[in-house]
């Protein structure tokens, strides 16, 4: 599997890598050869050793694996690129589907295979909206400030608004990491939200353990986040297991906050977190990510978030390598069933710029992708990463004929964000609903 | 719209980049009527519009910010120009020049793509480190390392001053004092390489200063790590940091304020990290008050 990955500078540093260009088309060969059955009889990491192997065993669909299982690896291509692969189909086929299957058929596509497939496969949640729908575009507001001072994130957070993002979740990365100032940071929002009734979900992307600890001491929390990985070993390092997660989602679920929907879970992966933590057992990185999907589908999330160029060149070394990665994994993704959105970034020590930006954007927009982020120019100045700005989220909108979710996108409309025309215009001046909160601050600065 | 040449890159490109045309409307530039709440935050934000896209000045101070970023990491540490800074220092500490090491990473690229050469001396250099103690059964309390990073730039600028300031509240009032090792300097390397120079020269505790990974909007944060009897392969747990110091940022007093503050305690726990907290009082304010701004009164 490693050796028919495409080559990227995290299976070099974990020594998995292919040792030329020939030895990797010559794995892609045999892994072309394999059949997909093979992925049931032999686990990669073994199911005694690893609660995500034993996960993805034990909850295995043979009944819509049927439909594939006389298939090899090769084969599977062949099949989801043709015109057997309808939407429904993928749907029902998605449960039968292993991680290891997606990674492995993902190293024998193409990015115009991955974009293709990936378009073909529906993925729809909802909570105060609905995600995922064709011909919807959603976006992750993240006013992130250094300091969680309150009225810049607020500041961030009306910009946002103002530029029409906001629909897949306002989320925050707090900068002081306790319970404490997450609770406060929920109900900065949960004031927002009620108050401007905007349909829309908030989270604080904090441990699960301190959102747990929040929603026993009454905190408005809409969705629990976690950082997940593909491997047991990479979760213990991020200090959770299955059971955490499970725990987390029926507390969130018995505040039954979601207004039209009960998917509570947020969650960010991305390439090379296990390699990171020491536990990636010899696997190269890919692969490690589709399994991370498997522990995502357990909990039936809102959003799934590959993170995918944050980690830095050490993993993902340029734009080239970005680009490929964020299209496998939202194919991955999207094959396991998941709603997958895409943290379209780059960090300033690895090889890439806003035009790799640009063309991982619009190459997702293309493929469906759920959702990305939104954040003010493009500049986290708390993450000190560059991700898709609002103004990129218009931009792919209107190139693509996409839209906001549903009724996210009439609350803009209602709110005179957007001009009551076809597409997304904005309008030229604040609306009513946000003027006399800024009439009220002083000109002077 | 007409910008004059910048003749220099960096400060004054960003002025005149400032400066720009004040009138921009009827270019097809529409403004954003809430560029007040720019008071709140460093954040981009009120960029106003071009369509729907990022207007001609906000671009091209963003592809400023990020080429002061890119520099930071790639423009080398200019080694003798800080050694010259650091003679200047009013301590002693500075008198003695600082001992040149490097790590496996051979070049830039190569430290970028592997972490783990970063993190260990070359053979030379740990010659040279182990050749320079001059009593090596006596351990020192504290050696400071300097460390380039991922921002030559956040060394350059900040190790200096901030050695100044540390030094002169280290060994003041009536606490136990602590005896320094000479400073070094080390090319292409992680904070853990500390680790490994504060055991060669047996360091009771290592202070490495390095340059951390630029933002765009702070290309010159300067990391402090604490580590209590380094030894080579200690992982992160085993460290305590302090972030973001830069003019803009944490200030070097306040840097040094902390640095002191978990040198005592890891001095007295006998250990750093995880174990180590930073317990002075902050504030305490409910999360309902906490939570109002300018958007929900």
């Amino acid at each position: 599997m490693a050796k028919a990955s495409v080559a990227r500078s995290g299976d070099r540093l974990a020594g998995v890598i292919a040792d030329s260009s020939q030895e990797r088309a010559a794995a892609q060969m045999v892994l072309a050869e394999l059949p997909l059955r093979a992925f049931l009889n032999e686990m990669l990491i073994p199911y005694e050793e690893d609660e995500v192997s034993r996960l993805i065993v034990d909850t295995h669909d043979a009944k819509a694996f049927s439909a594939i299982s006389h298939l090899t690896v090769g084969d599977f291509r062949d099949w989801l690129l043709s015109d057997l692969a309808t939407s429904d189909v993928l749907t029902q086929v998605s449960t039968g589907i292993t991680p290891e299957m997606a990674a492995a058929v993902c190293k024998l596509m193409r990015n115009q295979d991955l974009i293709l497939v990936a378009k073909k496969c529906k993925v729809v949640t909802a909570f105060r909206n609905t995600i995922g729908l064709p011909g919807r575009l959603s976006t992750r507001l993240q006013p992130n400030h250094p300091t969680d001072d309150r009225n810049g994130i607020a500041a961030s957070m009306l910009d946002g608004l103002l530029y029409g993002s906001g629909d897949a979740v306002i989320g925050i990365n707090p900068a002081t990491d306790n319970v404490e100032q997450a609770i406060m940071l929920m109900r900065l929002m949960d004031d927002v939200i009620q108050g401007y009734g905007i349909p829309t979900q908030s989270c604080v992307l904090t441990h699960v353990t301190n959102t747990l600890e929040a929603i026993e001491a009454g905190a408005p929390v809409d969705l629990v986040f976690q950082s997940i990985g593909g491997t047991e070993a990479t979760n213990q390092s991020f200090g959770f297991n299955l059971d955490t997660l499970a725990e987390a989602r029926s507390a969130a679920l018995s505040l039954n906050r979601g207004s039209i929907g009960n998917n509570v879970m947020y969650f960010e992966t991305g390439q090379g977190s296990s390699l990171s933590a020491g536990a990636n057992h010899d696997l190269d990185q890919q692969t490690c990510e589709a399994r991370a999907y498997a522990v995502a589908r357990r909990f039936s999330p809102l959003l799934v978030n590959t993170v995918v160029g944050f980690i830095g060149p050490e993993y993902l070394f340029n734009g080239r390598e970005i680009i490929r990665a964020g299209l496998e994994d939202h194919f991955c993704g999207k094959l396991l069933g998941l709603p997958m959105g895409c943290d379209v970034c780059y960090t300033n020590h690895a090889e890439a710029d806003q035009n790799d930006m640009d063309n991982l954007l619009t190459l997702l927009g293309v493929a469906g992708c759920n959702f990305i982020m939104g954040i003010p120019g493009s500049d986290d100045i708390m993450l000190n990463y560059q991700t898709t700005s609002f103004h990129d989220a218009l931009y792919a909108r209107r190139v693509l004929g996409l839209n906001p979710a549903p009724e996210f996108e009439r609350w803009l409309r209602e709110a005179n964000i957007f001009m009551d025309v076809p597409g997304t215009v904005l309008e030229n001046h604040v609306p009513d609903i946000f003027r006399q909160q800024l009439n009220s601050l002083s000109e002077a600065s | 719209m007409k910008y004059e040449q910048a003749d220099i890159p960096g400060k004054e490109a960003r002025e005149l980049v400032a400066v720009g045309p004040a009138a921009i409307e009827g270019l097809g530039v529409t403004r954003n009527p809430w560029e007040k709440l720019r008071r709140f935050t460093d954040a981009r934000i009120a960029q106003g519009r071009s369509g729907v896209s990022t207007p001609t000045r906000a671009l091209l101070e963003f592809q400023l910010a990020h080429a002061e970023a890119i520099d930071a990491v790639h423009v080398p540490l200019d080694i003798d120009s800080l050694q010259q800074r650091l003679s200047e220092l009013t301590h002693e500490v500075g008198r003695v020049n600082a001992l040149r090491l490097r790590s496996q990473a051979i070049d830039r690229m190569t430290y970028l793509q592997r972490p783990d050469l970063g993190r260990v001396l070359d053979e030379e250099s740990r010659q040279r480190l182990v050749s320079s103690r001059v009593n090596p059964q006596s351990a020192v309390d504290l050696a400071l390392v300097i460390v380039d990073g991922l921002s030559s730039r956040a060394v350059q600028d900040n190790a200096a001053p901030f050695i100044e300031c540390l030094c002169s509240r280290l060994n003041n009032g009536d606490h136990e004092p602590f005896s320094l090792a000479g400073l070094s300097m080390v090319e292409q390397g992680r904070v853990a390489i500390g680790d490994s120079i504060g055991e060669l020269i047996n360091a009771r505790c290592v202070l490495v200063m390095i340059g951390e990974r630029p933002g765009l909007s702070s290309p010159d944060s300067l990391g402090l790590y604490l580590t209590w009897a380094p030894r080579h392969g200690l992982r992160d747990s085993r460290r305590n940091c302090i972030s973001n110091v830069r003019p803009a940022g944490l200030s070097y007093d306040e840097a040094a304020e902390r640095a002191v503050y978990l040198l005592r305690q890891a001095r007295k726990l006998n250990t750093s990290g995880v174990a180590l907290k930073d317990r002075r009082q902050s504030p305490v304010v409910s999360a309902d008050k906490a939570a109002q701004n300018f958007l929900v009164k």
